[in-house]
């Protein structure tokens, strides 16, 4: 029979909050993440703004041993490790220094690319005919696998231990590949999550492609307008989110804390066929991986209480609102609430779906939907399409049972999870 | 420099590598890199480029490949500040 998997952690390390009381408190309050950035200005980017997770030296000394800070120069590994250990420790699990690895403990952490700092460092370096001088920390903070393979180190996992790569949908996809990995009896703890390196090498392309705002360098905290009539491109972010999923049965075994439930999803493609390309979603791939996630879950449209949305901040947030009503087939006047943390935070590329997916779990567990900030002057094409009620600008607390999220990458690939409150049987 | 100031020397490079603090103590030409300090094979790449940077001198290949005790250890970066004296 499948496990059913509930959640029993939750680690993150966001452009607005590094720990969950932090980040819970900012999300309830609309408190943006976005700062302008000296070093992007210097390098003449258009976008000189953007989501970075702010520790101490102090901080990321407690995860990493002295050697290993050496040469550590991988952003992503850093608040992929602070996120991964953070929800273990938060999940009641200790991290022991075992001779025996944890054969049903595992880890699928994604991330787009891995240490691109380091990478330019080592590139720098080789072609100044200085191969000799790489040393031994190129390779393990390059490798995309780098921030699960320290994670994995750390807590001594051994089940399957994996990065996931799959653009803005990677958070979101590990999470349904641990869901799976769990739900078919084949391990009974996974620390999904996802990562994204800072820093101009990592938002450079994004910039080029001209999809990030160049209207709020002078005011960051504007920058970032989900929905908005005013919405003129996204602001890049990073950091990390992570969740302990977990067997119901091993979390009511031991008495853990049980967040919420994963009750399924989806993960498909629209080929980049019909309206789909390298960079554009085709439509009907999106509504058939929301309906699709719907039915894996075994639950009706109109039990979903709050949509986390990809929405990014572009053109395209109408779009996908679009979609959602077409997947949905509920009354304008049912349709749920629908919010995007990206007016925070930024898109945080690789790590936005697992940093949103931890802010849905917290409106969950907690009772409360966040504020959309950002979009006092809502997109028209917007609120043609459902009522203006749906998109909350000020914080609500009530319980929500039933919250669908979902994230949509480049290359035409969408990933939705159904998550549902857990109530002591 | 003579032998036990090299090896005084190689101690303080080789400490952060390793976690066995009783062998670091009595650290001497018989410590085994590996099997004495424990010290990850990855990170004799380190310690080569750490050797180097302190002494200010360069190790080839085929050196480095001996560089796995004190002892072969302690004789290359002697050879090589000769041959830099010279």
């Amino acid at each position: 029979m499948d496990n059913r998997v509930v959640i029993t952690g939750l680690g993150v390390c966001a452009p607005n909050g590094t720990t969950i009381p932090e980040f819970s408190d900012a999300i309830k309050n609309g408190i943006s993440g976005i700062r302008h950035q000296p070093d992007l200005e210097t390098l003449n980017f258009s976008c000189q703004i953007a989501g970075k997770p702010e520790l101490s030296e102090e901080r990321i000394s407690r995860y990493f041993t002295p050697l290993e800070l050496r040469n550590l120069n991988s952003t992503g590994i850093v608040y992929g490790v602070i996120a991964g250990l953070d929800a273990w420790k938060d999940a009641g699990l200790a991290i022991e220094n075992n001779d025996e690895p944890d054969w049903d403990s595992g880890s699928i952490f994604g991330t787009g690319t891995s240490g691109i700092d380091k990478f330019r460092w080592a590139i720098n370096k080789i072609d100044e005919l200085e191969i000799r001088k790489l040393g031994s920390s190129v390779v393990i903070q390059t490798m995309a696998s780098g921030v699960s393979a320290f994670i994995s180190g750390k807590l001594g996992l051994g089940n399957q231990v994996s990065t996931n790569s799959s653009a803005c949908a990677t958070g979101a996809e590990s999470i349904l590949l641990a869901y799976e990995r769990i739900k078919s009896g084949q391990a009974t703890k996974m620390l999904a999550g996802s990562t994204s390196d800072s820093g101009p090498y990592i938002w450079g392309g994004f910039d080029a492609m001209k999809v990030c705002t160049f209207k709020h360098n002078h005011e960051p905290e504007k920058g970032s307008r989900p929905m908005s009539a005013t919405a003129s491109g996204f602001v890049p972010g990073s950091g990390a989110g992570a969740l302990v999923l977990e067997s119901l049965e091993s979390a009511l075994a031991r008495k853990a804390k049980i967040y919420g439930e994963v009750l399924g999803g989806h993960i498909n493609s629209g080929g980049q066929r019909g309206l789909g390309t390298m960079t554009a979603p085709n439509p009907t791939a999106v509504q058939r991986c929301i309906q699709t996630s719907l039915k894996n879950a075994g639950i009706e449209a109109h039990e979903i209480d709050v949509i986390n949305g990809h929405l990014t901040a572009t053109t395209k947030d109408a779009l996908e609102v679009e979609n959602w009503k077409a997947a949905l087939q509920l009354p304008p006047d049912h349709f749920p609430y629908i919010n995007s943390l990206k007016g925070m935070i930024g898109h945080c590329i690789a790590a936005s779906g697992s940093i949103e997916c931890v802010a849905s779990i917290l409106e969950l567990s907690e009772g409360f939907i966040f504020p959309n900030i950002n979009c006092e002057d809502l997109n028209p094409e917007i609120s043609n399409l459902i009522d203006v009620k749906s998109i909350p600008q000020t914080l609500i607390r009530q319980p929500i049972n039933i919250l669908a999220k979902a994230s949509f990458g480049f290359g035409d690939i969408n990933a939705c999870v159904i998550f549902k409150k857990y109530s002591y049987e | 420099m003579n032998k036990e100031q090299i090896i005084e020397a190689l101690k303080t490079i080789v400490q952060p590598y390793s976690e066995e603090t009783s062998a670091l103590a009595h650290i001497d030409e018989n410590t085994d890199f590996i099997n004495d300090l424990k010290i990850n094979s990855a990170n004799l790449v380190d310690i080569i480029l750490d050797i180097e940077e302190k002494f200010n001198i360069e190790i080839d290949n085929d050196s480095m490949a001996k560089m796995l005790n004190v002892k072969a250890t302690t004789e290359i970066i002697e050879s090589k500040l000769a041959a830099n004296a010279g």
